[in-house]
């Protein structure tokens, strides 16, 4: 590279903001993998020391893994991240295809009407969202939450995705249709692998807010059988006692599977983010 | 098999018509070629032919067959597009059965029609090559062979050479000429290049905003032009427009060819400064900077010098003069 472009003091000064950020983003992380690793004394103690060999204790995996079906309440948050992933890029793609491909009345109208939920955040309407669920008998199940998940992510899904389908050649399209494809082909083998990395980018941003969250599963399903992992993990939390190394436990166990979607996800999702930035 | 009729057709977006009623017939294995400048509507009427526009109102008709509502996939048409438009996800070979096998034509058929194509291009050690693999002109035949597999009535090319560097335009060029000939097809191709459209066309239809303004051979349209529209269009350098009042001539404006205007320091009706000089060895350009008629061009063959802000005068040859009126339109 010339050093006409990049000099080093740059180069060194941006590493150096980005180290920082790095450190600051992954401390709370941090601190919470290295606390559940030591005794419930050693983390009052000395809560930034790493876990000697006196510190070094496991009850709280042991009694997250004992106590509670912490394997169901995984096995929860699995199936409704995933199930809503997958409805959240399907609609989505299939909805931006639509906006972004035909010409029909309404067309930037009803854009603008399905974008409208990135502002106005699903929550407000949590009361209309439970009298719905109870009407419907699907209070309690993991249906419910899936559901409301997908609603959650399909504004930014068909937001991003529309923007990405538009750049996809017409000319593919249109030799697909003169080669007699039909328009679900199209759709699923010409223009979804193609905008494979913008997939990837909004996967990421629908999966996280829903493995994270907390308040649809406590008020729409509470019941043993269908506690997500956040959910689950607040049996640690009393009013008065708290079990800080159970809690610690789960958290630490909670970061992995969304640890292992996001490396599955993120080879495809730089590409996503610097597709508009480079070319 | 593969006469194509357009009867008054028109396209309209909302309320901007970018087609206002053409009419146009295609003999069976002519090569017609659709010309004119960028946002004239040739594409436009290209894909209206194809199926992939709506026809606003009029009749398109292959072999005498009204066709405005059939699938583009229906229609027995075949076309190539500038940004070669390759299946990503598919081989050469599969990429050009794939229409037969949307068809259903059986395997053994399919892979038969794609030697025989890819024996047509030389695509044979490509076959099992994906797009990615290939270079942009072996990326456009493939996607000629792609066109030639379905033995279509109808070939439909939309400016497949403008992605080509210089030379390999020149190669392609001549290798669709060669295909039009073997294959005896009909062939529609829209370009914005006066030069393709001279030299593979049977036809040229020279378009200008929505509507047709001249159809007919090339050097019909070279020697007897309608209008200026199609006399400045059509050869390269464009052809010098003077104002024939200045000249003594009854007509609005005379049209003279850069060949056509003599060149020499002394003599001519119309004075001017040399502007610039373009040697190409063959031929030599010289540019004329008139107070009277604006920027003329003068061609003549061989190397010449005429230095730059020298003085120079200019004879037209009369008989070889196209005479217009105010609006445009050939005095004849």
């Amino acid at each position: 590279m010339s050093t006409a472009r990049q000099s080093t003091t740059r180069t060194i000064a941006a590493h150096g903001v980005l180290i920082l950020y790095t450190l600051i983003a992954l401390f709370p992380v941090f601190v919470i993998v290295v606390n559940s690793f030591k005794s419930r004394r050693a983390i009052f103690a000395d809560p930034l020391a790493l876990p000697t060999a006196e510190t070094f204790d496991l009850i709280g995996y042991r009694t997250v893994l004992q106590q509670g079906d912490f394997l169901l309440y995984f096995q929860n948050s699995m199936i409704v991240t995933v199930g809503s992933l997958f409805f959240v890029l399907l609609f989505g793609a299939m909805a931006a295809f639509a906006l972004s491909e035909y010409r029909f009345r309404g067309n930037s109208l009803m854009g603008l009407y399905l974008a409208l939920g990135i502002m106005i955040p699903i929550r407000l309407g949590t009361v209309a969202i439970l009298q719905m669920m109870v009407a419907s008998g699907l209070v309690n199940t993991l249906t419910a939450l899936i559901l409301v998940y997908t609603a959650q992510g399909l504004p930014l899904a068909v937001f991003i995705l529309s923007e990405f389908m538009r750049s996809v050649s017409d000319d593919l399209k249109n030799a697909g249709r003169i080669d007699g494809l039909s328009e679900y082909t199209i759709f699923f083998r010409l223009v979804l692998p193609l905008v494979r990395p913008a997939m990837a980018t909004v996967a990421v941003f629908t999966m996280i807010p829903i493995w994270n969250d907390l308040w649809f599963p406590l008020i729409l399903a509470p019941s043993e059988e269908t506690k997500t992992i956040t959910l689950g993990s607040q049996v640690f939390i009393g009013q008065f006692v708290t079990n800080w190394n159970a809690v610690l436990a789960a958290l630490g166990l909670a970061i992995v599977p969304v640890l292992v979607l996001y490396l599955i996800f993120s080879r495809q999702l730089i590409r996503g983010i610097t597709a508009g930035a480079v070319k | 098999m593969g006469a194509l009729t357009l009867k008054n057709v028109t396209k309209a977006f909302g309320k901007t018509e970018v087609i206002k009623g053409v009419d146009l017939d295609v003999k069976d294995g002519e090569f017609c070629v659709f010309v004119g400048p960028s946002g004239c509507g040739k594409s436009t009427l290209l894909r209206m032919i194809a199926g992939l526009e709506d026809v606003t109102s009029g009749d398109v008709e292959i072999d005498g067959e009204r066709i405005n509502d059939l699938a583009p996939a229906r229609r027995e048409i075949a076309m190539v597009f500038q940004s070669y438009a390759l299946y990503p996800h598919l081989t050469v070979r599969d990429n050009m059965g794939l229409a037969l096998k949307q068809l259903g034509t059986p395997k053994a058929q399919i892979v038969e029609a794609a030697d025989k194509a890819a024996a047509m291009l030389d695509l044979g050690p490509l076959m099992e090559r994906r797009p990615s693999e290939l270079s942009g002109g072996q990326r456009q035949r493939v996607a000629i062979g792609r066109a030639i597999v379905r033995t279509p009535k109808l070939f439909l090319f939309d400016e497949p050479l403008s992605n080509l560097d210089a030379a390999l335009r020149v190669a392609t060029r001549i290798e669709i000429a060669r295909l039009h000939r073997d294959l005896g097809a009909t062939m529609i191709y829209v370009t914005h290049d006066q030069v393709e459209a001279m030299t593979l066309a049977d036809k040229i239809v020279v378009l200008r905003a929505g509507r047709v303004e001249q159809v007919g051979r090339p050097m019909d349209l070279y020697n007897d032009p309608d209008n200026t529209f199609v006399a400045g269009f059509i050869g390269s350098p464009q052809m010098n427009f003077l104002k024939a009042g200045l000249l003594g001539l009854s007509s609005d404006t005379v049209g003279i060819r850069p060949e056509h205007l003599a060149i020499s320091a002394t003599e001519g009706p119309i004075e001017g400064s040399v502007s610039h000089l373009e040697k190409l060895g063959g031929e030599t350009l010289t540019y004329v900077r008139t107070p009277d008629h604006g920027l003329l061009t003068v061609r003549q063959f061989g190397e010449h010098d005429h230095p730059v802000d020298s003085t120079v005068r200019l004879t037209p040859d009369q008989s070889r003069a196209f005479h217009f009126d105010a609006d445009g339109q050939r005095l004849r």
